[in-house]
């Protein structure tokens, strides 16, 4: 039985079409066998970002309404054979995506990928819910700025009331993963600290992922910017958070931090 | 902007801090209800049942500090309007 993973954060443009790219091919890169889905109805764009927008011909839509078998909206990726991609529908209403459709397509996902990586809409609506509603694991994409992180605090709201684990009274399991972090602007005193938002939402760490024009540069180009260049910073950062996922204690460091000569020498201090 | 100007701005971060968590704290205690909602819409009912209120005459002020919400109601009642009641 596979994973369910929700790549969510409320706010808009923080980085989960992104993360959920990079995170998919991570885990696929090491032949896990994965699919990312896209829950954005009506706005899809996961498939723009893995670049196989012009390779969707059924979508989940289709799948959930019976007009397509899940094989056949299945999108094999173009690099790593065990990566799949289930698009969302560009030109349906989001009211065709229906709890128990949801429920049932998930459930067959399961069964066959390890790991199955849902990529929610922005916003606290049916998508959202949907999209986090039968996830074993919740990955809260945050950026430090004020209303990213209070949005993630509703979020985290959410994930503790409207989840099926949280219906039966289990916890689900939640990860904070910070984007478009800066750390010369947070040691100036201009951005949140990493540790701020960690004391603030109170929810473990996943990965820092550092502010990077590596990020649009793989988007342009329709890779997962862990394809896209493997050893840039922000795919380390990815590659990082995916090797925790899978459950290794590998201790965070934050990426592009100026180190004191004691701490060259020393080493930081795991967080 | 001369150089003195570097030493003097003030860093955004602690206040960007200090700002969600008080917040935050008032949205997690009331999650799903909105008290200071509820309380306006009660207190101004309550009155318009004896006075004829006007809405362009009635300001409501709120303010949230760390441990308390202090919720501010002025109503604007005429003379007439109170004698008729």
């Amino acid at each position: 039985m596979g994973k369910v993973i929700v790549v969510t954060s409320g706010k808009g443009g923080v980085g989960k079409t992104t993360s959920t790219a990079a995170l998919g091919a991570a885990l696929a890169s090491k032949g896990e066998r994965v699919v990312v889905v896209d829950f954005d109805v009506g706005l899809r764009n996961l498939d723009l970002v893995m670049g196989a927008e012009r390779r969707v011909v059924y979508d989940l839509i289709n799948v959930i309404q019976g007009e397509a078998k899940l094989s056949q909206a299945l999108i094999r990726d173009k690099r790593l054979e065990t990566l799949f991609l289930l698009p969302a529908s560009q030109t349906r209403d989001k009211d065709n995506l229906t709890p128990e459709g949801v429920e049932r397509v998930i459930a067959e996902l399961r069964r066959v990928f390890d790991w199955v990586i849902c990529d929610s809409p922005a916003g606290i609506e049916s998508g959202a819910t949907l999209a986090m509603r039968h996830a074993d694991v919740a990955v809260v994409v945050t950026n430090p700025e004020v209303s990213s992180v209070r949005d993630s605090d509703r979020i985290i709201g959410l994930l503790d009331s409207k989840t099926v684990k949280a219906e039966n009274g289990e916890r689900i399991e939640k990860h904070l993963l910070l984007t478009r972090y800066d750390s010369n602007r947070a040691e100036r005193g201009d951005m949140l600290k990493v540790d701020d938002v960690l004391e603030i939402l109170s929810i473990p760490l996943i990965g820092i992922i550092p502010e990077s024009m590596d990020v649009l540069r793989a988007s342009n180009i329709g890779a997962p910017v862990t394809l896209a260049d493997a050893t840039s910073m922000p795919a380390m950062a990815y590659f990082d958070a995916a090797r925790r996922l899978s459950g290794e204690p590998l201790p965070i460091t934050i990426p592009g931090e100026k180190r004191s000569f004691f701490g060259k020498i020393f080493g930081r201090k795991a967080a | 902007m001369s150089i003195f100007s570097l030493f003097r701005k003030q860093r955004s971060a602690p206040a960007a801090r200090e700002r969600l968590q008080v917040l935050l704290a008032h949205e997690r205690a009331s999650a799903g209800t909105d008290l200071v909602a509820v309380l306006r819409e009660e207190i101004l009912a309550v009155i318009a049942r004896h006075v004829e209120v006007d809405s362009d005459r009635v300001t409501v002020k709120l303010d949230r500090d760390e441990n308390v919400s202090i919720l501010e109601i002025d109503v604007e009642i005429p003379i007439h309007a109170a004698l008729a009641a």
